[in-house]
């Protein structure tokens, strides 16, 4: 059987060791071969610090728990319901919303390497894409949440969603009590970003 | 046998760095270039997803430990520059660099592309075959965990989940084989699957009987269960 032949040799060892100038090296390089502009590289920096982040899935959520119609959209095709409130694009083309319940508390992880809904969610933050949390919370995921702040009853079960395909997932959680008559402008100010990845509850009214 | 970045249920690495909830989406300028460059490199069109994914994870395992998150990046990304043509080592080392072909410099991201792109994304579903599992069919993972294409080739069967058995929840029809994909062998699409487990069956002693962990598998790493 063939081996793989990147384990040979790895050209990374011929760049600069400090992350930042390697970073800078790499980037010149391809904009002097004519293969980069560096607009570009701002306009990207731009879409994901400014434009694309948890507020984006906050409202989603939102609407999930004042929407009955859309809340069921979203558990049978999220890619189609995201997609409409105009949600969709690279780390997020194929969506799953996966919904808390009295019984069952999901929680999302990548073990592989960071996979993670970007139109959703924007960049993963630094804690998702961390060895400890990438190996532990398969394992020992009770633990984990312990470590958010989070402990759940001995009565509900924990599943753990581990993304090994091209499959996003969404987290909806449950609508926190004393939430009624809010707008969903309002609703979505309670949804955090733990709490669509599963690390933590929506907030209390008011919390 | 599995690599480095195959770490699910290991033990050792204490506690989850939460740095709080009003942390930065960059913590520093160069992740945020670091993420840029990899996503302007890519709209070359010189790899997929899946071979990039791989170019990180055959990082040495002394490398990959030491480095942190977009350092991996940027050692996958070189290694992929060079492995495709479109830089060389000489030039990564700090030779005066020569303009890349035209046709290549065509590819080039412009800035008024970027969201195009980006909203665009790279969908993994395909047509192809029906799916020979149904919701509720049980089914045995693949007993080692590994590329059985290519020796320490790509594949998205965690260790911790091979020669378990679990059950069908998702069927999403057929998606892209990483397997395939990530060595250049075409894209062999297959239904993929979620498969859901139950913590006893992974880690022996489970943290709570009745906790469970999901994966999403292609149909050629699970075999029925009668």
């Amino acid at each position: 059987m063939p081996h793989d032949h990147h384990d040979h040799d790895h050209p990374h060892t011929l760049l600069p060791p400090d992350p930042a100038l390697r970073v800078k090296a790499l980037e010149t390089l391809l904009e002097r071969k004519g293969l980069l502009d560096p607009a570009a590289l701002d306009e990207i920096i731009e879409t994901y610090a400014n434009k694309i982040g948890p507020q984006n899935g906050a409202a989603v959520v939102a609407r999930a728990w004042a929407d009955e119609d859309f809340h069921r959209a979203l558990l049978t095709d999220a890619t189609a319901a995201v997609s409409e409130m105009g949600f969709y694009g690279r780390q997020g083309e194929h969506m799953v919303a996966v919904e808390n319940t009295d019984d069952t508390h999901n929680v999302v992880v990548c073990t592989l390497c960071s996979c993670y809904p970007w139109p959703l969610l924007g960049i993963p933050p630094g804690w998702y894409k961390s060895d400890a949390y990438r190996a532990r919370v398969v394992r020992e995921p009770r633990k984990v949440l312990a470590e958010f702040g989070l402990t759940l009853p001995e009565g509900k079960k924990v599943r753990v969603w581990d993304s090994t395909a091209e499959i996003r997932y969404l987290v909806v959680p449950q609508r926190p009590a004393g939430s009624e008559g809010l707008s969903q402008e309002d609703l979505a100010k309670l949804v955090t970003r733990e709490s669509m990845i599963g690390t933590g509850l929506a907030k209390e009214q008011g919390a | 046998m599995s690599r480095v970045h195959d770490m699910g249920g290991r033990f050792g690495d204490g506690p989850i760095p939460i740095a709080g909830t009003d942390e930065p989406v960059f913590e520093t300028e160069w992740h945020a270039r670091a993420l840029a460059v990899t996503l302007a490199a890519g709209a070359l069109g010189k790899w997929n997803i899946d071979i990039s994914r791989h170019a990180r994870e055959c990082l040495s395992p002394k490398d990959y430990c030491r480095f942190t998150y977009y350092e991996k990046w940027m050692g996958g990304l070189a290694d992929l520059l060079v492995d495709g043509g479109v830089v060389t080592r000489e030039e990564l080392a700090g030779a005066a660099p020569q303009p890349a072909p035209k046709e290549l410099q065509e590819r080039k991201l412009s800035a008024s592309r970027v969201a195009t792109v980006l909203a665009a994304g790279g969908p993994a579903n395909r047509d192809g075959a029906a799916p020979k599992f149904a919701i509720g069919d049980k089914v045995r993972t693949r007993r080692i965990a590994r590329n059985v294409m290519l020796d320490g080739g790509h594949t998205r069967l965690p260790a911790y989940a091979a020669g378990v058995e679990g059950e069908i929840i998702l069927s999403h029809g057929c998606h892209v084989l990483p397997d395939a994909a990530a060595h250049r062998l075409g894209e062999q699409p297959e239904p993929l699957y979620t498969v859901v487990f139950d913590a006893g069956d992974l880690w022996g002693e489970p943290e709570r009987a009745g906790d469970e962990v999901t994966c999403d598998l292609w149909q050629s790493y699970l075999e029925p269960v009668t």
